[in-house]
């Protein structure tokens, strides 16, 4: 069936039978140029020099172009775009193009091209680059944000409020299902990084302590600051990540699927449905996440208390116990329910800004987290500042 | 077009002066026309002409930059939230790319709107859901997601969900695209059982011919270069009497067809 020798297989041209493409460039006596191409044309082989046609159709300019191909072995796209870079430069220059000696196929998938005259009322330009104009568009953009934050806040209050009353439209198994993958799902992660925390707390504080001989008081750093601060501040970085980042991505596909007009074309309020739902699974679920990291925290301490520094776990235990009081985990939990609001409020807003393409999918969970951070950074040093001058 | 005060009266859906831009991109202006109530009003153009976002700002989803949507005599835009959620309430509407919402199952894409608005029994929702989408052909695939099926399957499960709550007046965004002849003939009877048996008000964007002689009672013809309605009235008396030859070639899949294939195509419509 198949011997080496031979050399051509029937329909696959064997690459070396390809024909170098070459053009040729004749001026007759009656200012007609004519140029005819011969060999391969084809996206792969090395297209000759066309500067001698470029040439020849500036200088002492012809009145007509005629274009043939007798020795045209192969081509394809690229055969046509190089014909129609001439016969767009002739045109241009007023000399008329005749392509009527060009194989058929040639000329069907021109005359296709030019079918559709190019629609010139699209007002799309390229963006201007000056840097005044990049600052005016993102001042634009920054007002812009800040309205959408504003609406969304008022209608997330409002759909928020008819739960309050008492009247829901999310379907209970969508709430319970975010709950789980708020909340349950997130367990692992909350306690390494809960355990590492309060570890690092510890190790950071018993240096300096145990230059007076302090090192009891390990208990009482790790405990008021896993209670106070960072139980709240390390969920509310790892749920943003995990759900605001999803939430903002789950919407945002939604939006990009057209399922977000579908609910609006249906008269079910988006807020109600999708918003509240996430919304009340983080609020729910962040201070309980809270408290477990700061109890983990707790343990991290702990740990290395009793393994490096030479105190019983149940000194260790008294300590904390004497010093964190009641109002410091009212403090933690109330920060972590706060955080919780934020990164379910920049997820879901992140998610309902979302443009209609994947690349904006993307955009809009990387921008809910970091939306998410500036907000909890900023509500932190603010509750840290109020609670400070509150003596609580 | 110059609005028609005598179809004002009975005018179900009104459309006044409607222009429909994005950004300083103008896709159509000054549409005038009126969709009466119980007929099937079908929405023709060449692809990109701007029948779709007709159909976002018929739906509120989309604001006119100039003109108005009327929906028996009360503005979209001008309305009252609560008043506008009333009137969207009471339609129905398949997007063109289907838009079924992914994370639910079919019967549950068909169910919500059922469990949203009426207080009917979780048992007799199921039933309803079930129904409709055995109205589209997909009974057997209540429990699939939309993302398990198929572009054709796709479009049928969406017009079941639209259908879910007998809505007076249904949007269709070309229905059968995608579909085997069979399906898309089973589909047309479905739209004139709609109709006749329950009354609805369709307003349907489409291509096929057969379809577009087969149902429409009334249509419109948009153009992306004039920016406007260049023929309305009934297609076939288009195809009878229209001498614009964009609107023939349309109709009759263009004139230059060399064997004349078109035109039988289109008369066979009419049967
Ligand atoms: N989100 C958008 N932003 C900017 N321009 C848009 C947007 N959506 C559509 N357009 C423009 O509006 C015009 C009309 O689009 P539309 O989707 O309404 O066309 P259509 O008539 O439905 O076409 P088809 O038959 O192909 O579905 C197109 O030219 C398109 O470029
Ligand atoms: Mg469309």
């Amino acid at each position: 069936m198949f011997s080496p020798n031979d050399g051509q297989q029937p329909g696959f041209p064997a690459e070396s039978a390809a024909q170098a493409p070459f053009v040729d460039v004749r001026r007759d006596a009656s200012g007609r140029l004519a140029v005819s191409f011969g060999g391969d044309w084809r996206i792969g082989s090395a297209l000759p020099d066309l500067t001698p046609v470029h040439a020849a159709l500036s200088d002492r300019t012809p009145q007509v172009l005629v274009l043939a191909a007798p020795r045209l072995s192969a081509w394809d796209s690229r055969f046509l775009t190089q014909l129609m870079g001439l016969a767009d430069l002739a045109e241009s220059r007023g000399i008329t193009v005749d392509t009527a000696q060009l194989p058929r196929g040639v000329c069907s998938l021109l005359q296709l091209a030019h079918a559709v005259p190019e629609r010139m009322d699209t007002g799309r330009e390229p963006d201007d680059p000056s840097w005044l104009a990049a600052v005016g568009r993102w001042s634009q953009w920054l007002v812009r944000d800040f309205r959408d934050l504003l609406a969304f806040v008022g209608e997330a209050t409002l759909s928020m409020g008819s739960v309050v009353v008492g009247k829901t439209r999310f379907r209970r198994v969508d709430l319970l299902r975010l709950m789980q993958d708020c909340g349950a799902m997130a367990l692992p992660i909350v306690s390494l990084i809960s355990l590492l925390v309060g570890l690092i707390l510890a190790f950071v504080g018993a240096v300096q302590l145990q230059m007076f001989g302090a090192q009891v008081y390990i208990a009482d750093l790790v405990g008021l600051g896993m209670t106070r601060e960072m139980g709240a501040l390390m969920t509310a970085v790892i749920v943003s990540g995990r759900s605001g980042a999803a939430f903002a991505a789950q919407l945002g596909t939604m939006n990009v699927n057209q399922e977000i007009d579908a609910f609006k074309a249906m008269g079910i309020s988006t807020f109600d449905f999708l918003v509240v739902p996430r919304l009340l699974a983080l609020i729910s679920m962040m201070p309980i996440l809270c408290l477990y990291a700061m109890l983990m925290g707790v343990i991290g301490g702990a740990i290395v208390a009793v393994a490096f520094f030479d105190i019983s776990v149940s000194e260790y235990i008294t300590e904390t116990l004497r010093v964190v009081q009641m109002r410091h985990f009212l403090i933690g939990l109330f920060k972590g329910l706060v955080f919780g609001v934020l990164v379910g409020t920049a997820g879901c807003l992140r998610g309902m800004q979302c443009g209609r393409s994947a690349s904006a999918v993307g955009d809009a969970a990387t921008s809910a987290v970091v939306t998410s951070i500036v907000f909890i950074v900023v509500a932190d040093s603010v509750l840290t500042l109020v609670f400070n001058r509150l003596r609580l | 077009m110059q609005p028609n005060p005598e179809l004002g009266e009975t005018a179900y859906i009104a459309v006044r002066d409607l222009t429909m831009a994005f950004a300083d991109r103008v896709i159509q202006k000054d549409l005038n026309f009126a969709v009466r109530r119980g007929e099937i009003f079908v929405v023709m153009g060449g692809s990109g002409c701007g029948k779709s976002t007709l159909l976002r700002h018929l739906l509120g989803l989309q604001q006119p930059t100039r003109g108005e949507v009327l929906y028996a005599a009360r503005s979209l835009w001008e309305s009252p939230p609560s008043e506008r959620a009333a009137i969207l309430r009471k339609t129905g509407v398949l997007f063109q790319s289907g838009a079924l919402w992914s994370s639910m199952t079919l019967i549950e894409n068909v169910a919500l709107p059922l469990s949203q608005f009426t207080d009917l029994p979780p048992s007799e929702v199921e039933a309803i859901a079930r129904l409709k989408l055995a109205l589209v052909g997909l009974a057997g695939f209540e429990e699939y997601y939309p993302a398990e099926l198929s572009g054709g399957m796709q479009k049928r499960a969406g017009l079941a969900r639209a259908m879910a709550l007998d809505p007076d007046i249904l949007f269709f965004d070309e229905p059968s695209a995608g579909l085997d002849p069979l399906s898309a003939k089973r589909l047309d009877d479905l739209i004139l059982s709609l109709r006749d048996n329950l009354g609805a008000t369709i307003v349907v964007v489409t291509h096929e011919l057969a379809s577009i002689f087969a149902i429409a009672d009334n249509s419109i013809f948009l153009d992306a270069e004039s920016q406007t309605i260049i023929a309305s009235g009934n297609p076939r008396d288009l195809l009878a009497d229209s001498t614009d030859v964009r609107v023939r070639e349309f109709l009759t899949r263009g004139l230059h067809d060399r064997s004349g294939r078109g035109l039988r195509r289109a008369e066979e419509g009419r049967v």
